[in-house]
């Protein structure tokens, strides 16, 4: 890197500190300046007088360049930590992401970035998401990946995670975009998954260290998922919730919306219902959304018909009375008609081998394969 | 002149068998009380004076003397007022109380010469007993409670002035002997005001309490609001074996210290069910208090104690019950000793699956995974390790909650329980059958020096089995032993967790009374593994 990008580089790290300065701003500014040395040449006063900057956040900007030293060798340790800083000056900066109105100035990287060659797919939806929404999400992830889709989400729990995780059990490439700082881990029981994201994939935030995950975020860090993202999947939504946020964004960036039809009295499906009413691709199976990026894909969506050939009658009627929402052993005690113990015994069975799952406390849902 | 009287004091939840000595003699008027008294025990000076005096006695001016014996153990209460008047009067020479040698007197006087009733009757005549007296005279409240000690005489004693009366004449003196104890228990089994048949529907439930009382493990239940848990709980010591004698004595002896037994009933026939609220501090808990008295765990001690909204309650009150639940008995130290009490209860516990209550139900549920998470949390991990069973209660639907009759009934589940419970007896004893209260029966109480602790401990029942119990009764056959290997792996199990599932799983096999742990048994063991490995990972 030449000197004169080297310097370049360094004030946007230091402009990216300033709480008040989203990209629009900073383009402004840039515009203004010239270059971004320029900006940091520029009297904080003059931005002021311009009407750049409000009054007080001249005489910030004009108070921060004293610290700006102490952000250089904050910048310059970036990168034994693992960090990398790619600014909009940057080749490997994502060329989905260009085209925004209000694409970040910077990004902070551990990772990689998502692959321009290969199509990439954003998964997003409720973070209360029923075990029918969690399911699909990671089958999706995991078929996807497989087939060479990158996924993309926001490593939150609920959907975002399920999808990701079946992204690392497909071996495919998942990358995740966060909303706070990017040595803060977010949710903090997504820790496991977190590390295992930074190795097959990335992790990826516009918000400078040690940003907490402010609620405010999360709205503006939407804009990096749907943007990354050729498309957008929703796996479960409300109404009124911050998947449709997204959505909003995806369509704005011209992006392709799938969204998982559900059940009209479900709640939590009402926000997809809704979306497919409006125009949304209403989703069948992964190949839908293969077939969309004209990949190939052979496999019907089955609830593991294959291995359910296998099985003894008593399982297979067990097995039959299971469903994607998880029932109550009571339940499927009743509709059997089987003794307790026998009905212990062939769940057990079913669950060792793959086909259920307990979903928590004696609650049985079946399993996508 | 002299005269010595025979009374009693508590200590600890025990009688101790206390002489009134009194001695009256020529000197300065004046009334001196020895014998290493409590505050309240020394106020009786004026109680037993003015009661005399009320009583229509009148005691000439002369220097009395009485010394409590042994003098060198503490007394507490007000047991012994009545026995220190008859020995004044004794002194004085104004009654002749020969006739009190065999006997024991006890209780409080009022002002009036009313005798009143005192706390732990039951402890004091049981001592009576063991120190071979024949008799006792007992407040006319206290009488029903003490006639439960099987073959000792009770004299009820209404005032000062009747006790004087019945002294002079006392050939006149008719006591009455207590209901023999196989009466008692008729009655005990028609005291349970419920019972299994009125649980509708949750067959998992039952079941899952069936085998935790069988095998003595504690259970915790999880479920929404109205799914039965606490109705599942509050029957479980309807098929818990019935009370021996020696049992109900113990329990009663508690309740009698705490002031709760029924007036009308001598002893406490069924099993007790504690179910503290979740802001119980920890001292109420395991007792305590400056004259350390019993508590929530000993008075359920014998039965069950049930902790509901288990989340709820302070980490600290939580915490203090893993000894107890270790030992089987609480130690409160003083500075002038510790007590033991006893602790030989089986926890059930039930907690809803969520803050709101709804989860799974995401219809309902509005509660984030952290939250839920965060709520799980709040249960301390050691506790969670000492429940065995796990049970998830389904929510209830209409037709179940409306359907009547059909159920099983208590006596059929207890049956099967004693039959469970005949087996794990014969393993642990080699031979010799068992008693639920076996270990807390016996002399708690204040611990004597050189009587050392009491904290041996022996295996009973398949929930208080340890590695090495485990290792020796659990055994496997190859191809269970390979399927469990199975389940360790695929289902990411604690080695805490396979040692619960194999204890559980003995218990099942002896509710089927088999001599080897199948497949079958180790399935549904599974099934009851803990909250930590079945929630989230």
């Amino acid at each position: 890197m030449s000197r004169e990008a080297q310097e370049e580089n360094e004030v946007i790290y230091w402009l990216c500190q300033f709480p008040f300065l989203g990209p629009a701003t900073i383009r402004r500014m840039r515009e203004h300046a010239g270059s971004f040395r320029g900006i940091y040449n520029i009297e904080g006063m003059e931005w002021a007088m311009w009407g750049v900057l409000k009054e007080g956040e001249g005489e910030w900007f004009q108070r921060a360049k004293k610290d700006f030293q102490k952000v250089l060798q904050e910048y310059h340790s970036l990168e034994a930590r693992g960090i990398k800083f790619i600014t909009c000056l940057d080749q490997e900066y994502p060329r989905r992401l260009k085209p925004l109105p209000d694409a970040p100035t910077a990004l902070f990287v551990r990772g990689g970035l998502p692959r321009e060659d290969q199509p990439s797919l954003g998964i997003i939806g409720s973070r209360n998401a029923t075990q029918y929404g969690l399911e699909v999400a990671r089958y999706f992830g995991k078929e996807l990946a497989r087939n060479g889709v990158q996924i993309i989400s926001g490593l939150a729990a609920g959907v975002d995670g399920a999808g990701q995780t079946g992204a690392l059990e497909g071996g495919g490439c998942t990358y995740g975009i966060l909303g706070c700082g990017i040595n803060i881990c977010y949710p903090r029981e997504n820790y496991g998954l977190f590390e295992r994201v930074v190795k097959s994939g990335g992790i990826i935030t516009e918000f400078c260290l040690g940003e907490p995950p402010r609620a405010r975020n999360f709205p503006i860090r939407n804009r990096i998922i749907s943007g990354l993202s050729d498309g957008i999947f929703v796996a479960e939504a409300r109404e009124r919730s911050g998947s449709l946020i997204t959505v909003g964004l995806a369509l704005e960036q011209g992006k392709d919306v799938f969204a998982l039809p559900g059940r009209i009295t479900d709640p939590g499906s009402r926000g997809c219902n809704q979306l497919i009413q409006t125009g949304a691709s209403l989703v069948n199976g992964p190949g839908d959304i293969l077939e969309f990026f004209s990949i190939k894909f052979e496999k019907k969506l089955s609830l593991h018909e294959k291995s359910e050939k296998g099985l003894a009658k008593k399982e297979k009627m067990l097995y039959s009375f299971i469903d994607l929402q998880p029932k109550h052993l009571e339940d499927i005690v009743n509709q059997s008609g089987l003794p307790l113990s026998e009905c212990m015994m062939i769940l057990l069975e079913l669950e060792l081998s793959g086909l259920i799952q307990c979903t928590g406390g004696n609650y049985y849902g079946r399993k996508l394969s | 002149m002299f005269q010595k009287i025979n009374s009693a004091g508590l200590w600890g939840i025990d009688g101790m068998l206390v002489s009134v000595e009194a001695d009256v003699h020529d000197g300065l008027p004046g009334f001196i009380m020895t014998g290493n008294l409590s505050r309240e025990t020394r106020e009786a000076q004026e109680r037993v004076r003015t009661a005399l005096k009320n009583g229509g006695f009148r005691l000439g001016p002369k220097k009395i003397t009485i010394n409590l014996s042994p003098a060198d153990i503490r007394k507490e209460g007000t047991t012994y007022d009545l026995a220190m008047a008859a020995a004044v009067l004794g002194a004085f020479g104004i009654l002749e109380a020969s006739c009190l040698r065999d006997g024991m007197v006890v209780g409080e006087l009022g002002l009036n010469g009313e005798v009143k009733p005192v706390r732990g009757m039951l402890s004091l005549v049981s001592a009576a007993k063991e120190a071979g007296l024949k008799r006792c005279f007992l407040p006319k409240d206290n009488a029903m409670e003490g006639s439960a000690i099987q073959g000792m005489e009770i004299i009820p004693v209404e005032s000062i002035q009747e006790f004087a009366h019945m002294l002079m004449n006392p050939g006149s003196i008719q006591g009455f002997f207590g209901q023999a104890w196989e009466d008692l228990e008729e009655k005990a089994w028609d005291a349970y005001d419920v019972d299994f048949t009125d649980l509708n529907g949750q067959a998992v439930l039952r079941r899952a309490t069936e085998v935790a009382v069988a095998g003595r493990h504690n259970i915790l239940y999880i479920g929404p609001a109205g799914s039965g848990k606490t109705m599942a709980a509050r029957r479980i010591p309807t098929i818990l074996p019935a009370l021996s004698q020696e049992e109900s004595l113990e329990i009663s002896k508690i309740y009698s210290i705490c002031g709760l037994l029924p007036k009308d009933t001598p002893l406490i026939t069924r099993r007790p069910f504690r179910s503290p609220h979740h802001t119980i501090t920890p001292t109420a808990l395991t007792g305590g208090g400056a004259v350390p008295k019993p508590g929530e765990i000993s008075l359920a001690s014998g039965g069950v104690l049930f902790l509901d909204e288990l989340p709820e309650f302070a980490a600290k009150s939580i915490e203090i019950l893993r000894q107890p639940l270790e030992d089987r008995l609480v130690t409160v130290s003083r500075i002038y000793g510790s007590y033991v009490f006893p602790a030989n209860v089986m926890v059930s516990a039930a907690m809803n699956p969520c803050p709101c209550g709804f989860y799974p139900d995401r219809s309902r549920c509005r509660c984030s995974t952290r939250q839920i998470k965060q709520y799980i949390g709040r249960i301390s991990k050691p506790i969670l390790d000492r429940m065995d069973v796990t049970v998830e209660a389904a929510p209830v639907t209409y037709q179940e909650f409306r359907q009547h009759g059909r159920n099983e009934s208590s006596a059929a589940i207890r049956s099967r329980v004693m039959e469970a419970r005949r087996i794990q007896a014969a393993r642990f004893a080699g031979g010799v059958a068992w008693t639920e209260g076996d270990s807390c029966s016996g002399n708690f109480g204040k611990e004597m020096e050189g009587k050392g602790s009491r904290k041996g401990r022996h295996v009973r029942f398949n929930g208080e089995m340890g590695v090495k119990e485990i290792e020796a009764f659990c055994r496997l056959q190859p191809e269970e032993e390979a399927y469990l290997e199975q389940i360790y792996q695929k289902m990411n199990i604690s080695v805490r967790g396979c040692h619960k599932i194999l204890k559980v799983a003995r218990t099942i096999a002896d509710l089927a009374g088999e001599e080897e742990i199948h497949k079958a048994h180790l399935c549904e063991a599974v099934s009851y593994r803990s909250l930590e490995e079945k929630y989230w990972g």
